[in-house]
């Protein structure tokens, strides 16, 4: 086996273009549900929304990609207001209920037949990055080689952009969280009742805190098609799935921490990649029979074992990679 | 310093003078509730014709179990809506306002089962309470010198409380891990970050261990010193006596009887609704007779039991 190969792969993947937008998206859900208590299981849909707003308004309105990228975010936001007016006045698990529902009817709508023309269908929109290319600076028109790991010219300028946006995501949830408007979106996360109490507006800051971590959803989904090339309403690409994924790579970081949502997303896209490669090799070598598992099941074996590493996590640190275990504590009582 | 610079002490003699029955009529009242009416289903929770609360005193609300006192909380603070009825504070129409506007007006209320904000800190609990934050708004939370002077003198304010309800010690700690009396200081410490008129305490005392009362007492009523009103739900008829200008006993959802609590005991109508009707001793507030009372229904309950086998 060659373990070279297999630790450069984890670590290509691991700041590669999974780990940069699920950090984005994951960094949204960490203000819906770390900082503020939001079960938001539609995730998808805000990446959705984002990144059909930038592929329309390229493919069909021949508008610049920044503007396309402003274009996917307000959808984004419409998409928020749409989903928060009527349940965010209740209880919270009616959020859950309809954030994923909302999300599935949002990836069949665009994949429905008789929007061909619009959104293209279950065939999705193709070239819309070439705008996106040609405003990549020169000094990574010859990629990024670091030796062992390698990426090329376009994946460069996704992922040196993405990771800034990454970076100033976590810098503006900085700021946001060590302020007072942060204070009331953690009382309204503790208790909604007692934040009312107070005089604070919990169901405003609840729609605000929703359609900030939909904005971050969207630019998940927008870094996420430019860096794929393709919008495809496929369930692997914006189905539940993802929105899963995301949630794990967040909780794996530890909740409502700031570099949680980051740091998990890394490690679950380079664990992720290394249990595939490792598996992969140890196949193809003989290590494991044949008769046990062949290189076609590794796909599916790759996530056993994720599952399994979760559980263990969750036995072993509950809280996360950052979290608080006093924190966790205080949730008995 | 008070943002309602109108705040001064009362003299709780001016209640001498007012009728001792329900509905009563009050020299200054600071909030008045007419017709409040709320229904679950077929069960009429509250129906209060009137109610005045006089102005700077404390005022007790008493009742036997599910005489619907904390509906009533609910109702005026708009956690709930009436089905039928007005409330004005302060002169003004209180009509359906949510519950954070109500306590914007200065009407703050604390609850039953407590509500410490476990997983942030003590101090950011006392910093939540306070009112008007401009870094509150979304885009100025961005621009932290835009309400880092507020910051601090909500902070030095936050400190004074905490040091006044002797929990400074505890100000870095999560909520989550003071003591259930300690999170009862917490909450009326944070309630007065509002720097609230009126303050209503859902049984304040429950579950704290008698020295702690002592000082719970004392704050109440040094609340009523500084010319804040106050209301408390209470079921201790020892802290009823102790600290309450005047008490007002709710049964059955409706107001039954008011008066200072010297007369409470006494009124048939109190004895009836505690004790059951055709019942002839006085309903006192006093440790021997409570027991007695207690030890009566003790045997009450047996002779129950033995009849029914």
């Amino acid at each position: 086996m060659d373990w070279g190969q297999i630790f450069s792969f984890a670590i290509e993947s691991a700041l590669g273009t999974q780990a940069m937008y699920f950090a984005l998206a994951a960094i949204g859900l960490n203000i819906h549900f770390g900082y503020t208590g939001l079960l938001n299981f539609g995730q998808a849909g805000f990446m959705i929304c984002g990144a059909y707003g930038l592929a329309i308004s390229i493919v069909e309105y021949d508008l610049h990609w920044l503007i396309g990228i402003v274009v996917g975010l307000i959808a984004s936001g419409i998409f928020a207001l749409l989903l928060g007016i009527p349940t965010l006045r209740l209880r919270a698990d009616y959020l859950a209920i309809v954030t994923i529902a909302a999300a599935e009817i949002l990836r069949i709508v665009v994949r429905a037949t008789s929007l061909r023309g619009f959104t293209g269908g279950s065939n999705g929109i193709n070239g819309f990055t070439a705008g996106f290319q040609d405003a990549r600076p020169g000094f990574l028109d010859g990629g990024i080689d670091l030796g062992f790991i390698s990426f090329s010219s376009r994946q460069s300028w996704v992922l040196f952009l993405g990771w800034i946006t990454v970076l100033l995501g976590v810098g503006f949830t900085y700021l946001l969280i060590h302020s007072p408007w942060g204070r009331v979106l953690k009382a309204v996360r503790e208790d909604e009742d007692a934040a009312r109490a107070l005089g604070k507006n919990a169901y405003s800051v609840k729609m605000q805190s929703l359609v900030l971590g939909g904005l971050f959803g969207a630019l998940g989904g927008i870094f996420f098609v430019l860096a794929q090339g393709s919008v495809q309403p496929t369930p692997q690409d914006f189905g539940t799935p993802k929105t899963f994924f995301i949630w794990v790579a967040m909780i794996l970081g530890g909740t409502g921490k700031l570099w949680g949502p980051v740091i998990g997303s890394v490690i679950f896209s380079g664990l992720l990649a290394f249990t595939d490669s490792a598996l992969r090799q140890a196949v193809a070598a003989d290590y494991v029979p044949k008769s046990i598992i062949d290189g076609v099941q590794v796909g599916q074996m790759r996530f056993i074992l994720l599952g399994l590493g979760l559980m263990v996590l969750m036995i072993y640190r509950p809280q996360g990679i950052f979290g608080d275990k006093r924190e966790l504590a205080l949730d008995a009582n | 310093m008070s943002r309602f610079s109108e705040l001064k002490a009362v003299d709780p003699s001016v209640l001498d003078s007012v009728a001792q029955q329900p509905g009563a009529a009050k020299p200054d009242p600071v909030l008045t509730a007419t017709g409040i009416t709320r229904r679950f289903g077929g069960l009429i929770a509250v129906e209060v014709e009137h109610l005045e609360v006089q102005r700077g005193l404390i005022t007790a609300l008493i009742g036997p179990n599910g005489a619907g006192k904390t509906t009533f909380f609910n109702l005026i603070t708009g956690f709930d809506l009436p089905d039928d009825g007005t409330w004005t504070f302060e002169g003004r129409e209180m009509g359906t306002l949510p519950p954070h506007k109500v306590a914007r007006q200065g009407m703050v209320r604390t609850f039953q089962l407590t509500k410490a904000l476990s997983k942030i800190t003590v101090m950011d609990n006392m910093k939540l309470g306070a009112p008007n934050q401009s870094g509150e708004n979304f885009f100025r939370a961005l621009v932290h010198p835009l309400w880092r002077q507020q910051e601090d003198e909500i902070e030095e304010r936050a400190i004074a409380l905490l040091d006044r309800f002797k929990l400074s010690h505890m100000s870095d700690e999560f909520a989550g891990t003071l003591s259930g009396g300690q999170r009862k200081l917490l909450e009326m410490a944070r309630a007065l970050m509002t720097d609230p008129k009126l303050i209503m305490l859902d049984e304040p005392m429950a579950g704290v261990n008698p020295a702690l009362t002592q000082s719970l007492l004392g704050h109440v009523k040094s609340l009523r010193d500084e010319g804040r009103t106050v209301i408390f739900v209470e079921h201790d008829m020892d802290v009823v006596r102790d600290i309450s200008d005047w008490v007002v006993v709710m049964a059955e959802g409706m107001i039954i009887a008011e008066g200072p609590h010297s007369a409470i005991g006494e009124n048939q109508a109190v004895v009836d609704a505690y004790l059951g009707t055709h019942h002839d001793s006085a309903l006192t507030f006093d440790d021997e007779t409570t027991a007695k009372m207690a030890a009566e229904a003790a045997a009450g309950a047996d002779s129950a039991e033995g009849t029914d086998t």
